[in-house]
């Protein structure tokens, strides 16, 4: 193939970043190690463990060393740890107790139930809502109306609606998990360059293939970062969920612990849950990742933005 | 790569788009064939006019603007920003509607009484001011997108055809990159054979190289030419960079600021294929020399009425 004899046509088509030949080879797994090792080489793991190291330090030096007014009452981070990694615990909850991982299994599967459902029914409500217009005018009134409504406010209704202790509160968590889903999917619809959806159909697109080809991965940024909101208000609710009803779960530990005078268990379900709630949303994270490596590749690998 | 038409153009044919193209140093022969099938992609525009907003209220983009496109020629557009030459260009390709006159492609009217807002479609493509591949496709993808969709081709066929147009115009090695991947003067170009995988009768660019830096867009300038050279297919280029109108032109249409309309209309007499020595030549600077005036005073214009782009 001749270039027409027009010198450097060529030699721009390198790239800013990696070689072409280098992108290509590069697999999930090995784009993974890529992004660790650059996270292990950056300030970023350090600057957290002091972060850690400053928040449980305050904790023990308030309420252990200085007793400040307010932190008297409050268990310690010794008493706390040692409760929690005791094989025989005061007040019967630690992690060398069977009971324990009920409670943690129990709320997970309450998550994954409400998360899957909010995410089955409000990714495609929100991308109509944002792809017709017409679809938008007569649904998104009511949603916005029904949105403030906090699920807590929904507990009677929800106890009267549902039967048993289990479909309220999956009920409830599902509530919060399902307005961030949908708003967030429809603003990664109305986020879409209008450029995208004239060039599609510019190429012959039909209505249903600019769905299925623009739309869709238009919106997948935003539609994550919904799904990462989604996954921690699911947790928000189901505490809230599980306080009012149920027999197991973390936010029932804490409410019966409260009654029961039981404080160190109450910060064992504290913590608990910020550990689970921080691997639920690694883990959409990770999907995220996952499902839009054009963006990875963008972002991870020095492209242009 | 020359697929022949079937319908055939009507008005005033000509088979020589510029007498003075020398085809003996073209060592591809699609020119030739495309050259010898009649080109396509004429587009008259008559009497359009533009307006935004209420109805007699409004801003008056384009006003009886008249010009054509010859077939098989790089027309360019200049004028200010915000001139209204993008209105024109989105009427073409059928994005929006114009308030009244007509457009036609080849003698088949696209827009006109009655039917204010052309279809958008694979024989006018649009190559877009910031790019508009799609992140999410490889660039192999993007440009094999539209045989698929307009499921001409299969997806193997489509991909095949897309490794050897891709190969052809030296992009082979980052087929398989994400646009966003690769710098933004080969992103347009990555763009270009997107557009020229569908045959298209026209391609629409509207300010393709305004992001890029000047050095890169001698070469993109370059590559264009290339590529029209091979593939003969009619452009109908929008700019504001008088320099690259003369420089790509058969012929340069400078307008008026809003509303737009042709204020002037050139027949650029400096023979294709052009490369960037065309740049100092004397009768380039000539050209640049005639014409500058009346841009500049549209610039003024633009500048005094304090409009912007969108």
């Amino acid at each position: 193939m001749s270039e027409a004899g027009l010198p450097g046509v060529r030699d721009i088509s390198f790239r800013q970043g990696l070689s072409g030949d280098t992108a290509r080879q590069l697999t999930p797994l090995a784009l993974a190690m890529y992004r660790l090792s650059l996270w292990l080489q950056s300030p970023r793991p350090y600057l957290m463990l002091i972060g850690f190291a400053a928040f449980f330090g305050f904790w023990y030096l308030s309420v252990e060393i200085w007793k400040l007014p307010r932190f008297a009452e409050m268990p310690g981070p010794t008493e706390v740890i040692r409760e929690w990694l005791s094989k025989d615990p005061v007040y019967g909850l630690s992690i060398f107790v069977d009971e324990y991982y009920l409670h943690i299994w129990v709320s997970t599967r309450r998550i994954l139930i409400a998360f899957f459902l909010a995410t089955a029914i409000g990714v495609p409500l929100g991308l109509f809502l944002g792809w017709s217009q017409r679809f938008k005018q007569f649904v998104f009134p009511v949603f916005e109306f029904l949105r403030p409504v906090p699920p807590l406010a929904w507990v009677p209704l929800a106890i009267v609606m549902f039967r048993g202790s289990e479909t309220p509160v999956i009920f409830l968590t599902f509530l919060a998990s399902f307005y961030a889903t949908a708003l967030n999917a429809m603003l990664g619809v109305e986020s879409i360059d209008v450029s995208f959806l004239r060039a599609a159909s510019c190429l012959g697109a039909n209505r249903w293939q600019v769905f299925r080809h623009v739309i869709i991965p238009g919106a997948l940024p935003f539609i994550f970062t919904g799904l990462q909101i989604s996954v921690g208000v699911a947790w928000f609710s189901l505490v809230a969920g599980e306080m009012v009803s149920g027999q197991y779960g973390l936010g029932y530990v804490i409410n019966t612990s409260y009654t029961m005078v039981r404080y160190p268990t109450i910060v064992i379900g504290m913590i608990t849950l910020g550990i689970v709630g921080y691997v639920t949303s690694a883990a959409v994270r990770l999907l995220g990742d996952y499902m839009m490596q054009w963006r990875t590749r963008e972002l991870g690998l020095g492209g242009e933005r | 790569m020359a697929h022949a038409r079937t319908r055939t153009g009507g008005r005033k044919v000509r088979t020589q788009p510029s007498a003075a193209v020398d085809l003996s140093s073209l060592q591809k022969g699609s020119y030739e064939r495309r050259a010898q099938s009649a080109p396509k992609g004429e587009i008259r525009i008559v009497d359009a006019v533009k307006t935004y907003g209420v109805h007699g209220t409004g801003i008056l983009a384009i006003d009886n603007c008249t010009f054509d496109v010859q077939a098989g020629e790089i027309t360019v557009v200049v004028g200010p920003s915000g001139c209204g030459k993008t209105t024109l260009l989105n009427a073409i390709a059928g994005f929006h509607g114009l308030s009244s006159g007509s457009i036609y492609l080849d003698e088949e009217m696209l827009c006109g009484p009655g039917k204010l807002k052309a279809d958008s479609g694979p024989d006018r493509i649009v190559v877009f001011q910031n790019g508009a591949l799609f992140p999410w496709k490889t660039n192999l993808e993007n440009v094999a997108f539209g045989p698929i969709m307009q499921g001409r081709l299969t997806r193997t066929e489509a991909h095949e055809k897309a490794r050897h147009m891709m190969a052809d115009a030296g992009l082979n090695d980052i087929e398989q990159n994400y646009p966003g991947e690769i710098s933004s003067g080969v992103r347009r170009r990555v763009e270009i054979v997107r557009a020229l995988m569908n045959d298209p009768k026209v391609l629409l660019l509207d300010e393709p190289y305004r992001a890029l830096d000047s050095l890169t867009k001698s070469v993109m300038h370059e590559a264009l030419l290339e590529i029209f050279y091979k593939n003969r297919v009619t452009i109908f280029f929008i700019t504001h960079d008088l320099e690259e109108a003369i420089f790509l032109g058969h012929r340069v249409v400078i307008m008026t600021t809003r509303p737009c309309k042709p204020k002037k209309i050139l027949d650029i007499d400096i023979p294709h294929p052009r490369d960037y020595s065309v740049l100092t030549t004397k009768r380039f600077r000539e050209i640049m020399d005639e014409t500058a005036a009346a841009v500049h005073e549209e610039a003024i214009k633009a500048f005094a009425a304090g409009e912007r782009e969108r």
